[in-house]
């Protein structure tokens, strides 16, 4: 069957958070959801490049919609929160300005398809069949805070995606495979993903705003959708309890990687072991074997 | 006789750059200052972002390029989507980011410049983020060579980073900067 979605993974996907790519693929397989990469994808140039050139900011996320438009399907899916803004902005820039749009052609050298829809993972988790028939795995001892940080939401009229103060898909996903969500008020908040490389100060204390917030409403885990906001929270989480003497233990999980463990998929097909703070503790806590 | 519309006759220079560069106008800022209530980086910033704004109207162009807002800016968004005005408030920090490099202005956090051309040179030569190529290149810029080194290395050992990069599609990328830049340059010279 020639399958519905093609997969934009980005470039995180293939490093550092290979983890959210294995767990979205393997998710994928349980539900049934047929996705092939796109071949020959190239990097959507984030912030450096909406930072520097506007028209190359748009080009380079435009050459992956031609190359998915050219595989003769309708849907891209984008699981990096920050590929999918990129994607996103693009189209709507485009469909905004024609001059806009004829120059991104201009720099591609083609013309620009007309109808791709750029979708999240969540939303097709969200909108699609029940995914609860797929549960086997009990996980209600799990407390966990969805954090969309600011990409998957924000600027609203871009990505009309969800409420973009208080979004509920993650959530509702994860509640419907069996695990505890919490309400805070930190879901949309910034972790400073784009000082990451450059003012690690600033990074260390907006992530330790939202560790101390998770940590406060009794979560015992973080779910996140982005790879830029796991690199934070996860790999630099010891560092912030060093900078600031404070402790939180707290495992942050990639949500397709919660969907996959209550689907039965075993802990070591999901990439757990290259998370800084581990979840074994936590894990062999809540499950009831 | 003198020009009495205030609103229409403060364009600076500056505003007009911005809007030429963004589409935005910064004149519809009424100065409600929700742009620097919600913004998670203005306690770093030397100037909130309703007064970069201020400053832009005002013609301050001096005090605007050389400020550290703009680099400073993490393109959250949350000044964005909350503006009543609709002021694109992250795009008008693009805006005057790609102003201050064209004019040759010094950037008052020269890492984060460092940053995006590292980052850029990477794209543009492997066709995607080549994370030890860009961090190596980054360490040239900014000669922080022991910044970050214990995570890199626990990255490393924890395979999260890639050994060799893959070049799929470099020889667009590269296609794709150079078209870029010369329709930016002949944007420019007709402007
Ligand atoms: S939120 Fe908009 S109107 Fe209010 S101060 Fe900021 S830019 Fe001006
Ligand atoms: S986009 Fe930049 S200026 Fe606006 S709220 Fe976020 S960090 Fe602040």
């Amino acid at each position: 069957m020639a399958a519905k979605y093609a997969y934009y993974p980005g470039c995180s996907l293939h490093s550092t958070g290979s983890e959210y790519d294995v767990s979205f693929r393997a998710v994928c397989d349980k539900l049934g959801v047929g996705i092939e990469e796109i071949k020959g994808w190239v990097c959507c140039g984030t912030s450096p490049a909406h930072c520097t050139s506007k028209l190359l900011s748009l080009a380079l996320p435009y050459e992956n919609i031609c190359l998915a438009a050219k595989m003769g399907v309708n849907d891209l899916v984008a699981p990096c929160a920050a590929c999918f803004a990129r994607l996103k902005t693009a189209q709507y820039e485009a469909a905004e300005d024609p001059k806009v749009a004829d120059q991104i052609s201009e720099a591609l050298e083609k013309p620009l398809p007309e109808s791709v829809n750029i979708l999240s993972p969540l939303e097709i988790f969200c909108n699609g069949q029940d995914i609860s028939k797929a549960v086997t795995e009990e996980l209600s001892g799990l407390k966990v805070v969805c954090y969309y940080g600011c990409l998957l939401t924000r600027p609203s009229k871009v990505m009309q995606f969800d409420e973009c103060e208080y979004p509920m898909a993650m959530d509702e996903i994860l509640r419907s495979v069996g695990i505890t969500t919490l309400d805070w008020s930190y879901k949309t908040e910034c972790c400073g993903g784009a000082l990451a490389m450059t003012r690690t100060d600033v990074v260390l204390k907006l992530t330790r705003d939202i560790l101390d917030e998770a940590k406060a409403v009794g979560a015992n885990a973080i779910a996140v959708g982005c790879p830029l906001c796991h690199v934070n929270l996860d790999t630099r989480q010891e560092e912030v309890e060093a900078e600031y003497g404070t402790n939180y233990g707290l495992p942050v999980f990639y949500f397709t990687q919660l969907m996959a463990l209550a689907f039965g998929v075993p802990a070591d097909k999901l990439g757990l072991q290259k998370h800084f703070i581990s979840a074994d503790g936590l894990l062999s806590a809540v499950s009831p074997a | 006789m003198m020009e009495t519309n205030v609103t229409s006759a403060s364009a600076s220079p500056l505003a007009e750059a911005v809007l030429g560069e963004s589409g935005q106008n910064v004149n519809l800022c009424y100065q409600c200052g929700k742009c620097a209530a919600g913004c998670p980086v203005s306690y770093a910033m030397d100037y909130k972002p309703v007064q970069l704004i201020h400053a832009i109207r005002l013609g301050m162009d001096d005090l605007v390029l050389n400020s550290k807002t703009m680099w400073l800016c993490a393109s959250c968004e949350t000044c964005t989507t909350r503006c009543p005005q609709e002021v694109d408030v992250a795009k008008v920090m693009d805006a005057v980011k790609i102003t201050a490099l064209r004019k040759g202005i010094k950037p008052a956090i020269p890492q984060v410049a460092s940053f995006y051309k590292a980052a850029l040179s990477n794209i543009k030569i492997c066709g995607r983020m080549y994370e030890l190529g860009m961090i190596m290149g980054l360490k040239m810029r900014t000669f922080e060579f022991f910044k970050d080194a214990a995570m890199g290395m626990k990255m490393f050992r924890k395979g999260k980073l890639k050994m060799i990069p893959s070049l799929t599609g470099a020889m667009r990328t590269r296609r794709i900067f150079r078209r870029v830049k010369n329709i930016e340059d002949k944007n420019h010279s007709t402007a």
